[in-house]
Protein backbone atom coordinates (compact mmCIF):
# COMPACT_ATOMS: atom_id res chain seq x y z
CA UNK A 1 0.00 0.00 0.00
CA UNK A 2 1.33 3.44 -0.97
CA UNK A 3 2.17 6.35 1.91
CA UNK A 4 -0.97 8.29 2.02
CA UNK A 5 -0.94 11.68 0.41
CA UNK A 6 -2.17 13.34 3.94
CA UNK A 7 -2.06 12.02 7.15
CA UNK A 8 -3.34 13.67 10.15
CA UNK A 9 -2.06 12.70 13.75
CA UNK A 10 -3.78 13.62 16.70
CA UNK A 11 -4.54 16.73 15.65
CA UNK A 12 -6.38 19.15 18.34
CA UNK A 13 -7.31 22.94 17.20
CA UNK A 14 -9.06 25.55 19.25
CA UNK A 15 -11.24 28.43 17.64
CA UNK A 16 -11.15 30.97 20.69
CA UNK A 17 -12.04 29.10 23.76
CA UNK A 18 -13.22 26.45 22.26
CA UNK A 19 -11.98 23.19 21.41
CA UNK A 20 -13.09 21.96 18.28
CA UNK A 21 -10.86 18.77 16.83
CA UNK A 22 -10.08 16.32 19.69
CA UNK A 23 -7.18 14.66 18.48
CA UNK A 24 -8.17 13.90 15.10
CA UNK A 25 -6.23 10.90 13.29
CA UNK A 26 -7.09 10.88 9.39
CA UNK A 27 -5.20 9.24 6.52
CA UNK A 28 -5.89 9.93 3.02
CA UNK A 29 -4.80 7.65 0.30
CA UNK A 30 -3.44 8.85 -2.83
CA UNK A 31 -5.70 8.95 -5.65
CA UNK A 32 -9.43 9.51 -5.68
CA UNK A 33 -11.83 11.05 -3.70
CA UNK A 34 -11.92 10.55 -0.08
CA UNK A 35 -15.03 11.48 1.94
CA UNK A 36 -15.06 13.14 5.39
CA UNK A 37 -18.68 12.97 6.93
CA UNK A 38 -20.22 14.26 9.80
CA UNK A 39 -22.59 16.34 11.45
CA UNK A 40 -23.56 19.74 11.84
CA UNK A 41 -20.63 20.79 14.38
CA UNK A 42 -18.49 18.02 13.77
CA UNK A 43 -14.99 19.35 12.77
CA UNK A 44 -15.34 18.66 9.58
CA UNK A 45 -14.52 22.16 8.09
CA UNK A 46 -12.24 23.25 11.01
CA UNK A 47 -10.32 19.35 9.70
CA UNK A 48 -9.85 20.96 6.37
CA UNK A 49 -8.67 24.72 7.70
CA UNK A 50 -6.34 23.32 9.91
CA UNK A 51 -5.07 21.05 7.06
CA UNK A 52 -4.79 24.44 4.64
CA UNK A 53 -3.15 26.52 7.77
CA UNK A 54 -6.13 28.66 8.08
CA UNK A 55 -6.60 27.71 11.73
CA UNK A 56 -3.49 26.37 13.43
CA UNK A 57 -3.44 23.16 15.16
CA UNK A 58 -2.34 23.30 18.97
CA UNK A 59 -1.36 20.34 18.92
CA UNK A 60 -1.04 17.14 16.66
CA UNK A 61 0.62 16.80 13.36
CA UNK A 62 -0.65 17.46 9.87
CA UNK A 63 1.65 15.49 7.27
CA UNK A 64 1.52 16.13 3.50
CA UNK A 65 3.59 13.32 1.48
CA UNK A 66 5.20 12.51 4.78
CA UNK A 67 6.77 16.62 4.91
CA UNK A 68 5.07 18.09 8.38
CA UNK A 69 3.17 21.33 7.42
CA UNK A 70 1.15 21.82 10.55
CA UNK A 71 3.05 25.24 11.35
CA UNK A 72 3.06 25.91 7.45
CA UNK A 73 1.56 29.78 6.30
CA UNK A 74 -1.18 29.05 4.58
CA UNK A 75 0.07 29.81 1.05
CA UNK A 76 3.13 27.84 1.64
CA UNK A 77 0.83 24.59 1.97
CA UNK A 78 -1.35 26.01 -1.32
CA UNK A 79 2.48 25.96 -2.78
CA UNK A 80 2.92 22.57 -2.32
CA UNK A 81 0.15 21.84 -4.43
CA UNK A 82 -2.63 21.94 -2.22
CA UNK A 83 -5.69 23.18 -3.18
CA UNK A 84 -8.60 24.52 -1.29
CA UNK A 85 -12.51 25.24 -2.57
CA UNK A 86 -14.34 26.57 1.00
CA UNK A 87 -17.84 26.05 1.60
CA UNK A 88 -18.82 29.78 0.57
CA UNK A 89 -16.61 29.06 -2.53
CA UNK A 90 -14.24 31.86 -2.27
CA UNK A 91 -15.12 33.55 -5.55
CA UNK A 92 -13.81 36.87 -6.45
CA UNK A 93 -17.17 38.97 -7.32
CA UNK A 94 -15.47 41.96 -7.98
CA UNK A 95 -13.06 39.90 -10.73
CA UNK A 96 -14.64 38.60 -13.74
CA UNK A 97 -14.39 34.69 -14.36
CA UNK A 98 -11.42 34.77 -16.11
CA UNK A 99 -9.72 36.76 -13.82
CA UNK A 100 -10.39 34.71 -10.57
CA UNK A 101 -8.90 31.51 -12.89
CA UNK A 102 -6.16 33.92 -13.97
CA UNK A 103 -5.19 34.40 -10.12
CA UNK A 104 -4.80 31.25 -9.75
CA UNK A 105 -2.65 29.97 -12.60
CA UNK A 106 1.04 29.59 -11.47
CA UNK A 107 2.16 32.59 -13.29
CA UNK A 108 -1.11 34.47 -14.62
CA UNK A 109 -0.72 32.51 -18.01
CA UNK A 110 -3.46 29.34 -19.03
CA UNK A 111 -2.41 26.09 -20.77
CA UNK A 112 -4.44 25.72 -23.18
CA UNK A 113 -5.06 22.26 -23.38
CA UNK A 114 -5.94 22.08 -19.39
CA UNK A 115 -8.30 25.46 -19.73
CA UNK A 116 -10.23 23.70 -22.94
CA UNK A 117 -10.46 20.40 -20.81
CA UNK A 118 -12.25 22.61 -17.85
CA UNK A 119 -14.41 24.87 -20.08
CA UNK A 120 -15.88 20.81 -21.43
CA UNK A 121 -16.19 19.54 -18.43
CA UNK A 122 -17.98 23.37 -16.95
CA UNK A 123 -19.17 24.86 -20.78
CA UNK A 124 -20.39 27.89 -18.36
CA UNK A 125 -17.13 29.06 -17.69
CA UNK A 126 -16.39 29.64 -21.20
CA UNK A 127 -20.06 31.70 -21.43
CA UNK A 128 -19.39 33.64 -18.33
CA UNK A 129 -15.74 33.95 -19.73
CA UNK A 130 -15.07 37.87 -19.54
CA UNK A 131 -18.22 38.50 -17.16
CA UNK A 132 -18.06 39.41 -13.42
CA UNK A 133 -18.34 36.57 -11.10
CA UNK A 134 -21.15 37.28 -9.23
CA UNK A 135 -23.46 37.75 -11.51
CA UNK A 136 -23.22 34.04 -12.00
CA UNK A 137 -25.79 31.98 -10.87
CA UNK A 138 -24.97 29.12 -7.75
CA UNK A 139 -24.22 26.31 -9.34
CA UNK A 140 -22.41 28.26 -11.71
CA UNK A 141 -19.56 30.09 -9.05
CA UNK A 142 -19.22 26.42 -7.50
CA UNK A 143 -18.10 25.62 -10.94
CA UNK A 144 -15.67 28.52 -10.98
CA UNK A 145 -14.50 27.55 -7.13
CA UNK A 146 -13.27 23.90 -8.57
CA UNK A 147 -12.45 25.05 -12.01
CA UNK A 148 -9.70 27.38 -10.30
CA UNK A 149 -8.51 24.89 -8.34
CA UNK A 150 -7.82 22.50 -11.12
CA UNK A 151 -6.51 25.40 -13.44
CA UNK A 152 -3.50 24.23 -12.21
CA UNK A 153 -2.08 20.34 -11.61
CA UNK A 154 -2.78 19.91 -8.09
CA UNK A 155 -1.53 16.87 -6.10
CA UNK A 156 -4.57 17.13 -3.34
CA UNK A 157 -7.43 19.18 -3.20
CA UNK A 158 -9.77 20.10 -0.50
CA UNK A 159 -13.57 20.26 -0.96
CA UNK A 160 -15.94 21.74 1.83
CA UNK A 161 -19.61 20.71 1.32
CA UNK A 162 -20.04 21.95 -2.83
CA UNK A 163 -23.43 20.40 -3.01
CA UNK A 164 -24.56 23.07 -0.14
CA UNK A 165 -27.88 24.98 -1.76
CA UNK A 166 -27.57 23.05 -5.33
CA UNK A 167 -30.20 21.79 -7.28
CA UNK A 168 -30.23 17.94 -8.06
CA UNK A 169 -29.72 18.15 -12.01
CA UNK A 170 -26.08 20.44 -10.73
CA UNK A 171 -25.52 17.56 -8.65
CA UNK A 172 -25.21 14.88 -10.98
CA UNK A 173 -23.46 17.56 -13.29
CA UNK A 174 -21.06 17.93 -10.40
CA UNK A 175 -20.93 13.94 -9.72
CA UNK A 176 -19.19 13.48 -13.37
CA UNK A 177 -17.03 16.23 -13.41
CA UNK A 178 -15.74 14.82 -10.10
CA UNK A 179 -14.98 11.53 -10.87
CA UNK A 180 -12.62 13.17 -13.66
CA UNK A 181 -11.21 15.56 -12.27
CA UNK A 182 -10.15 12.82 -9.55
CA UNK A 183 -8.55 10.54 -12.58
CA UNK A 184 -5.55 12.58 -12.13
CA UNK A 185 -5.52 13.75 -8.28
CA UNK A 186 -6.31 13.40 -4.74
CA UNK A 187 -9.81 15.00 -3.57
CA UNK A 188 -10.85 15.34 0.27
CA UNK A 189 -14.21 15.71 0.13
CA UNK A 190 -15.86 17.31 3.30
CA UNK A 191 -19.72 16.72 2.32
CA UNK A 192 -23.27 16.17 4.09
CA UNK A 193 -25.26 15.04 0.87
CA UNK A 194 -24.55 11.05 1.58
CA UNK A 195 -26.19 10.43 -1.83
CA UNK A 196 -23.34 12.70 -3.59
CA UNK A 197 -20.44 11.07 -0.98
CA UNK A 198 -21.39 7.53 -1.97
CA UNK A 199 -21.32 8.28 -5.66
CA UNK A 200 -17.55 9.26 -5.18
CA UNK A 201 -16.08 8.36 -2.77
CA UNK A 202 -13.58 5.12 -2.28
CA UNK A 203 -12.78 5.75 1.44
CA UNK A 204 -14.30 7.27 4.05
CA UNK A 205 -14.35 8.40 7.43
CA UNK A 206 -16.95 9.47 9.95
CA UNK A 207 -16.57 12.77 12.25
CA UNK A 208 -17.97 13.43 15.72
CA UNK A 209 -17.73 15.48 18.43
CA UNK A 210 -13.89 16.62 16.93
CA UNK A 211 -12.99 12.94 16.48
CA UNK A 212 -12.90 10.49 13.98
CA UNK A 213 -15.49 7.91 14.57
CA UNK A 214 -15.06 5.23 12.24
CA UNK A 215 -12.55 4.52 8.37
CA UNK A 216 -12.92 2.52 5.97
CA UNK A 217 -14.28 2.04 2.33
CA UNK A 218 -16.92 3.63 0.82
CA UNK A 219 -18.55 0.52 -0.55
CA UNK A 220 -18.21 -1.15 3.08
CA UNK A 221 -20.48 2.30 4.33
CA UNK A 222 -22.91 1.79 1.58
CA UNK A 223 -23.83 -1.75 2.05
CA UNK A 224 -23.85 -1.52 5.81
CA UNK A 225 -27.05 0.41 6.75
CA UNK A 226 -26.96 -0.74 10.60
CA UNK A 227 -23.38 1.33 10.40
CA UNK A 228 -25.11 3.87 8.43
CA UNK A 229 -27.64 4.48 11.08
CA UNK A 230 -24.94 3.90 14.06
CA UNK A 231 -22.84 6.46 12.32
CA UNK A 232 -24.40 9.50 10.47
CA UNK A 233 -28.53 8.70 11.80
CA UNK A 234 -29.16 8.49 8.66
CA UNK A 235 -29.78 5.97 5.98
CA UNK A 236 -28.81 5.59 2.12
CA UNK A 237 -32.72 5.75 1.03
CA UNK A 238 -33.84 9.04 2.42
CA UNK A 239 -31.38 10.91 0.63
CA UNK A 240 -32.10 9.15 -2.96
CA UNK B 1 -38.48 50.87 -16.60
CA UNK B 2 -37.88 52.53 -13.10
CA UNK B 3 -36.35 55.26 -11.89
CA UNK B 4 -33.71 53.61 -10.09
CA UNK B 5 -33.35 51.91 -13.57
CA UNK B 6 -33.05 54.67 -15.22
CA UNK B 7 -29.85 56.11 -13.19
CA UNK B 8 -28.29 53.08 -12.94
CA UNK B 9 -28.37 53.13 -16.97
CA UNK B 10 -27.05 56.74 -17.34
CA UNK B 11 -24.28 55.99 -15.16
CA UNK B 12 -25.92 55.66 -11.49
CA UNK B 13 -23.68 56.78 -9.14
CA UNK B 14 -20.93 57.86 -11.06
CA UNK B 15 -23.60 60.74 -12.04
CA UNK B 16 -23.62 62.30 -8.76
CA UNK B 17 -20.84 65.05 -9.09
CA UNK B 18 -22.54 66.02 -12.24
CA UNK B 19 -25.84 66.39 -10.65
CA UNK B 20 -24.46 67.93 -7.94
CA UNK B 21 -22.63 70.68 -10.63
CA UNK B 22 -26.10 71.11 -12.43
CA UNK B 23 -28.05 71.64 -9.33
CA UNK B 24 -25.85 74.01 -8.14
CA UNK B 25 -25.82 76.48 -11.02
CA UNK B 26 -29.52 77.88 -10.34
CA UNK B 27 -28.84 78.06 -7.20
CA UNK B 28 -25.39 80.19 -7.55
CA UNK B 29 -27.03 82.46 -10.22
CA UNK B 30 -23.44 83.64 -12.20
CA UNK B 31 -21.59 81.12 -14.45
CA UNK B 32 -18.42 82.93 -13.66
CA UNK B 33 -19.29 81.82 -9.93
CA UNK B 34 -20.35 79.12 -10.66
CA UNK B 35 -17.06 77.61 -12.83
CA UNK B 36 -14.91 79.37 -9.80
CA UNK B 37 -16.64 77.53 -7.21
CA UNK B 38 -16.36 74.38 -9.58
CA UNK B 39 -12.70 74.10 -10.34
CA UNK B 40 -12.03 74.82 -7.02
CA UNK B 41 -14.24 72.01 -5.61
CA UNK B 42 -12.73 69.76 -8.26
CA UNK B 43 -9.51 70.86 -6.82
CA UNK B 44 -10.01 69.93 -3.93
CA UNK B 45 -11.31 66.72 -4.19
CA UNK B 46 -8.63 66.09 -5.90
CA UNK B 47 -6.41 66.56 -3.28
CA UNK B 48 -8.57 64.45 -0.64
CA UNK B 49 -8.54 61.78 -3.40
CA UNK B 50 -5.10 61.64 -3.32
CA UNK B 51 -4.91 61.66 0.62
CA UNK B 52 -7.52 59.26 0.79
CA UNK B 53 -7.13 56.32 -1.47
CA UNK B 54 -4.58 54.73 0.27
CA UNK B 55 -6.63 54.72 3.35
CA UNK B 56 -9.36 52.94 1.29
CA UNK B 57 -6.79 50.15 0.36
CA UNK B 58 -5.10 49.81 3.18
CA UNK B 59 -8.57 49.23 5.62
CA UNK B 60 -10.29 46.94 2.28
CA UNK B 61 -7.19 44.59 2.51
CA UNK B 62 -5.97 44.18 5.79
CA UNK B 63 -9.03 45.39 7.87
CA UNK B 64 -6.69 48.05 9.50
CA UNK B 65 -8.02 50.97 11.02
CA UNK B 66 -5.32 52.94 10.85
CA UNK B 67 -6.03 56.38 12.69
CA UNK B 68 -2.66 57.78 11.95
CA UNK B 69 -2.87 58.58 8.17
CA UNK B 70 -3.11 61.77 8.96
CA UNK B 71 0.90 62.41 10.32
CA UNK B 72 1.51 61.07 6.88
CA UNK B 73 -0.54 64.13 5.02
CA UNK B 74 0.98 66.52 8.14
CA UNK B 75 4.51 64.98 7.51
CA UNK B 76 3.72 65.59 3.52
CA UNK B 77 2.75 69.47 3.97
CA UNK B 78 5.57 70.57 6.63
CA UNK B 79 8.15 68.59 4.27
CA UNK B 80 7.24 69.94 1.01
CA UNK B 81 7.09 73.50 2.43
CA UNK B 82 10.83 72.91 3.63
CA UNK B 83 11.84 71.98 0.20
CA UNK B 84 10.31 75.00 -1.09
CA UNK B 85 11.50 77.14 0.94
CA UNK B 86 15.60 75.51 0.57
CA UNK B 87 14.41 76.19 -2.92
CA UNK B 88 13.10 79.40 -2.98
CA UNK B 89 15.50 80.88 -6.08
CA UNK B 90 14.12 78.14 -8.14
CA UNK B 91 10.32 78.94 -6.56
CA UNK B 92 10.54 82.50 -7.77
CA UNK B 93 12.72 82.47 -11.19
CA UNK B 94 11.56 83.32 -13.84
CA UNK B 95 12.12 79.90 -15.88
CA UNK B 96 9.22 77.42 -15.54
CA UNK B 97 11.83 74.56 -15.69
CA UNK B 98 13.20 75.58 -12.13
CA UNK B 99 9.58 76.36 -10.85
CA UNK B 100 8.49 72.65 -11.55
CA UNK B 101 11.93 71.32 -10.22
CA UNK B 102 11.39 72.77 -7.50
CA UNK B 103 7.91 71.75 -7.18
CA UNK B 104 8.78 67.99 -8.47
CA UNK B 105 11.16 67.74 -5.91
CA UNK B 106 8.92 68.67 -2.84
CA UNK B 107 6.10 66.40 -4.29
CA UNK B 108 8.71 63.85 -4.36
CA UNK B 109 10.74 64.57 -1.18
CA UNK B 110 7.06 64.53 0.52
CA UNK B 111 6.38 61.26 -1.43
CA UNK B 112 9.38 59.87 -0.57
CA UNK B 113 8.94 60.42 3.44
CA UNK B 114 5.65 58.71 2.84
CA UNK B 115 6.99 55.73 1.10
CA UNK B 116 9.89 55.15 4.01
CA UNK B 117 7.73 56.11 6.69
CA UNK B 118 4.93 53.98 5.75
CA UNK B 119 7.48 51.00 6.37
CA UNK B 120 8.02 51.61 9.29
CA UNK B 121 4.74 52.40 10.51
CA UNK B 122 3.14 49.38 9.25
CA UNK B 123 5.81 47.28 10.29
CA UNK B 124 6.56 48.60 13.82
CA UNK B 125 3.14 50.02 14.77
CA UNK B 126 0.72 48.09 12.74
CA UNK B 127 2.27 44.53 11.93
CA UNK B 128 1.48 43.45 15.64
CA UNK B 129 -2.28 44.23 16.32
CA UNK B 130 -3.55 42.94 12.95
CA UNK B 131 -6.84 41.30 13.39
CA UNK B 132 -7.19 43.81 16.50
CA UNK B 133 -9.59 46.72 15.74
CA UNK B 134 -9.56 48.30 19.36
CA UNK B 135 -5.65 48.03 19.66
CA UNK B 136 -5.54 49.49 16.21
CA UNK B 137 -7.23 52.10 17.14
CA UNK B 138 -5.12 52.76 19.99
CA UNK B 139 -1.96 52.46 18.71
CA UNK B 140 -2.17 54.67 15.60
CA UNK B 141 -4.10 57.34 17.85
CA UNK B 142 -0.80 57.35 20.27
CA UNK B 143 1.45 57.27 17.16
CA UNK B 144 -0.50 60.01 15.68
CA UNK B 145 -0.01 62.02 18.78
CA UNK B 146 3.67 61.41 18.87
CA UNK B 147 4.08 62.35 15.29
CA UNK B 148 2.38 66.06 15.98
CA UNK B 149 4.61 66.69 18.85
CA UNK B 150 7.04 65.57 16.38
CA UNK B 151 5.84 68.05 13.78
CA UNK B 152 5.51 70.75 16.51
CA UNK B 153 9.15 69.92 17.95
CA UNK B 154 10.69 70.15 14.42
CA UNK B 155 9.07 72.85 12.88
CA UNK B 156 7.20 74.91 15.93
CA UNK B 157 3.94 75.90 16.79
CA UNK B 158 3.59 79.13 14.43
CA UNK B 159 1.90 78.63 11.12
CA UNK B 160 4.32 77.92 8.39
CA UNK B 161 3.78 80.55 5.14
CA UNK B 162 4.59 78.19 1.70
CA UNK B 163 5.94 79.00 -1.12
CA UNK B 164 4.31 78.58 -4.46
CA UNK B 165 6.23 78.01 -7.67
CA UNK B 166 5.88 81.57 -10.10
CA UNK B 167 4.42 79.08 -12.82
CA UNK B 168 1.15 78.10 -10.81
CA UNK B 169 0.81 81.78 -9.34
CA UNK B 170 -1.96 83.75 -10.75
CA UNK B 171 -5.23 82.65 -12.73
CA UNK B 172 -5.95 81.49 -16.76
CA UNK B 173 -8.51 84.14 -17.35
CA UNK B 174 -11.62 82.21 -19.88
CA UNK B 175 -14.64 85.30 -20.95
CA UNK B 176 -15.19 86.75 -17.36
CA UNK B 177 -14.37 83.38 -15.82
CA UNK B 178 -11.29 83.33 -13.56
CA UNK B 179 -9.46 79.80 -12.74
CA UNK B 180 -6.17 79.31 -10.27
CA UNK B 181 -3.66 77.77 -11.65
CA UNK B 182 -2.74 76.09 -9.21
CA UNK B 183 -6.67 73.98 -9.05
CA UNK B 184 -6.29 73.01 -12.66
CA UNK B 185 -3.06 71.87 -11.76
CA UNK B 186 -4.26 70.06 -8.76
CA UNK B 187 -7.20 68.89 -11.10
CA UNK B 188 -4.67 67.31 -13.75
CA UNK B 189 -2.30 65.57 -10.89
CA UNK B 190 -5.13 63.72 -8.90
CA UNK B 191 -6.93 62.51 -11.97
CA UNK B 192 -3.15 61.27 -13.35
CA UNK B 193 -2.64 59.54 -10.20
CA UNK B 194 -6.39 57.79 -10.50
CA UNK B 195 -5.69 56.96 -13.61
CA UNK B 196 -2.18 55.54 -12.68
CA UNK B 197 -3.68 53.79 -10.46
CA UNK B 198 -6.69 52.20 -12.02
CA UNK B 199 -4.30 51.01 -14.47
CA UNK B 200 -2.20 49.20 -11.66
CA UNK B 201 -5.43 47.69 -10.35
CA UNK B 202 -7.01 46.47 -13.08
CA UNK B 203 -3.87 45.72 -15.72
CA UNK B 204 -1.35 43.90 -13.99
CA UNK B 205 -0.85 41.05 -11.74
CA UNK B 206 -0.06 42.94 -8.76
CA UNK B 207 -3.34 44.87 -9.08
CA UNK B 208 -5.57 41.76 -9.63
CA UNK B 209 -4.35 40.31 -6.25
CA UNK B 210 -4.94 43.50 -4.27
CA UNK B 211 -8.85 43.66 -6.07
CA UNK B 212 -9.09 40.36 -4.70
CA UNK B 213 -7.56 40.67 -1.42
CA UNK B 214 -9.81 43.52 -0.58
CA UNK B 215 -12.73 41.23 -1.19
CA UNK B 216 -11.18 37.91 0.76
CA UNK B 217 -7.58 37.47 1.68
CA UNK B 218 -7.94 34.25 3.13
CA UNK B 219 -9.20 32.88 -0.34
CA UNK B 220 -5.65 34.84 -2.16
CA UNK B 221 -3.56 33.09 0.93
CA UNK B 222 -4.80 29.59 0.24
CA UNK B 223 -4.39 30.63 -3.50
CA UNK B 224 -0.58 30.65 -2.49
CA UNK B 225 0.44 34.53 -1.96
CA UNK B 226 1.11 36.17 0.74
CA UNK B 227 -1.15 38.72 1.58
CA UNK B 228 0.77 40.37 4.67
CA UNK B 229 3.97 41.44 1.76
CA UNK B 230 1.40 42.67 -0.54
CA UNK B 231 -0.01 45.06 2.24
CA UNK B 232 3.10 46.50 2.93
CA UNK B 233 3.67 47.72 -0.75
CA UNK B 234 -0.11 49.20 -0.64
CA UNK B 235 0.79 50.78 2.98
CA UNK B 236 3.09 52.59 1.71
CA UNK B 237 2.01 53.74 -1.58
CA UNK B 238 -1.11 54.68 0.23
CA UNK B 239 1.37 56.62 2.91
CA UNK B 240 3.38 58.03 0.04
CA UNK B 241 -0.07 59.52 -1.79
CA UNK B 242 -1.31 60.70 1.87
CA UNK B 243 2.11 62.80 1.75
CA UNK B 244 1.77 63.76 -1.87
CA UNK B 245 -1.98 64.76 -1.08
CA UNK B 246 -0.18 66.97 2.09
CA UNK B 247 2.33 68.52 -0.33
CA UNK B 248 -0.29 69.62 -2.54
CA UNK B 249 -2.47 70.75 0.33
CA UNK B 250 0.19 73.01 1.67
CA UNK B 251 0.52 74.66 -1.45
CA UNK B 252 -3.39 75.44 -2.04
CA UNK B 253 -3.70 76.92 1.57
CA UNK B 254 -0.49 78.48 1.24
CA UNK B 255 -0.83 78.61 5.11
CA UNK B 256 -0.19 75.37 7.20
CA UNK B 257 -0.17 74.50 10.73
CA UNK B 258 0.68 71.66 13.00
CA UNK B 259 -3.26 70.95 13.12
CA UNK B 260 -3.40 70.81 9.08
CA UNK B 261 -3.38 66.59 9.19
CA UNK B 262 -6.08 66.76 12.07
CA UNK B 263 -8.35 68.82 10.21
CA UNK B 264 -8.05 66.82 6.89
CA UNK B 265 -8.86 63.50 8.37
CA UNK B 266 -12.25 64.34 8.93
CA UNK B 267 -12.34 64.65 5.80
CA UNK B 268 -10.82 61.52 4.37
CA UNK B 269 -12.65 59.44 6.72
CA UNK B 270 -15.85 60.85 5.29
CA UNK B 271 -14.23 60.56 1.69
CA UNK B 272 -13.79 56.65 2.49
CA UNK B 273 -16.90 55.62 4.53
CA UNK B 274 -18.86 57.32 1.61
CA UNK B 275 -17.24 56.31 -1.33
CA UNK B 276 -16.89 52.56 -0.11
CA UNK B 277 -14.16 50.36 1.72
CA UNK B 278 -11.56 49.55 -0.53
CA UNK B 279 -12.49 51.08 -3.73
CA UNK B 280 -10.55 53.36 -5.51
CA UNK B 281 -13.28 54.32 -7.64
CA UNK B 282 -15.43 54.99 -4.40
CA UNK B 283 -12.62 57.01 -2.67
CA UNK B 284 -12.58 59.12 -6.38
CA UNK B 285 -16.43 59.76 -5.80
CA UNK B 286 -16.43 60.55 -2.36
CA UNK B 287 -13.73 62.82 -2.98
CA UNK B 288 -15.44 64.83 -5.43
CA UNK B 289 -18.52 65.11 -3.16
CA UNK B 290 -17.15 66.31 -0.62
CA UNK B 291 -14.65 69.11 -2.42
CA UNK B 292 -17.86 70.02 -4.98
CA UNK B 293 -20.35 70.11 -1.58
CA UNK B 294 -18.04 71.96 0.34
CA UNK B 295 -17.52 74.77 -2.18
CA UNK B 296 -20.76 75.14 -2.94
CA UNK B 297 -22.13 75.33 0.77
CA UNK B 298 -19.39 77.83 1.69
CA UNK B 299 -20.58 79.91 -0.77
CA UNK B 300 -24.68 79.41 -0.56
CA UNK B 301 -25.17 79.11 3.15
CA UNK B 302 -21.69 79.53 4.82
CA UNK B 303 -22.93 78.61 8.31
CA UNK B 304 -23.99 75.36 6.89
CA UNK B 305 -20.31 74.53 5.89
CA UNK B 306 -18.66 72.42 8.65
CA UNK B 307 -22.02 70.34 8.54
CA UNK B 308 -22.51 70.23 5.32
CA UNK B 309 -19.92 67.15 4.75
CA UNK B 310 -21.27 65.40 7.95
CA UNK B 311 -24.85 65.88 6.55
CA UNK B 312 -23.83 64.25 2.65
CA UNK B 313 -22.08 61.23 4.62
CA UNK B 314 -25.33 60.66 6.95
CA UNK B 315 -27.34 61.00 3.67
CA UNK B 316 -25.21 58.49 1.97
CA UNK B 317 -25.37 55.97 4.93
CA UNK B 318 -28.95 56.36 5.04
CA UNK B 319 -29.35 55.78 1.41
CA UNK B 320 -26.15 53.06 0.60
CA UNK B 321 -25.00 52.00 4.37
CA UNK B 322 -22.37 50.13 2.41
CA UNK B 323 -21.20 52.92 0.38
CA UNK B 324 -21.58 54.61 -3.07
CA UNK B 325 -18.96 52.18 -4.78
CA UNK B 326 -17.30 49.56 -2.30
CA UNK B 327 -15.64 47.06 -3.25
CA UNK B 328 -17.54 43.72 -4.19
CA UNK B 329 -17.64 40.81 -1.43
CA UNK B 330 -19.82 37.72 -2.02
Amino acid sequence: MSAPVLSLQGVCTDIAQYQILHGIDLEVPEGGVYVLLGRNGAGKTTTLRTVMGLWKARAGAVRFRGRDITGLHTSDIARLGVAFVPENMGIFGGLTVEENMRLASKDGTFDARRLAWIQDLFPAMKTFWDKPAWALSGGQKQMLAISRAIIEPRQLILIDEPTKGLAPAIIRAMIDAFREVAADTTILLVEQNFMFASALGRGVSVIDDGRIVHSGTMADLVADKALQTKLLSLSLDAHQ
Amino acid sequence: MTASDVFNRFGGVNLLPVILMILALPLIGSVSSWVTLTVAGLAMGMMIFLMASGLSLVFGLMDVLNFGHSAFISFGAFIAASVLAALAAWVSADSVILNALALFAAIAAASLFGLLAGWFFERVIVQPVYRDHLRQILITIGALIVAEQLILAIWGGAPIAVARPSFLEGSVIIGDVAIETYRIFACLLGLAVFVALSLVLNRTRIGLLIRAGVENREMVEALGFRIDRIFVGVFMAGSALAAMGGAMWAGYQGLISGALGGEMMILVFIVVIIGGLGSIEGSLLGALLVGLLGNYVAFLFPKLSLASNMLLMMAVLLWRPWGLRPAVKL
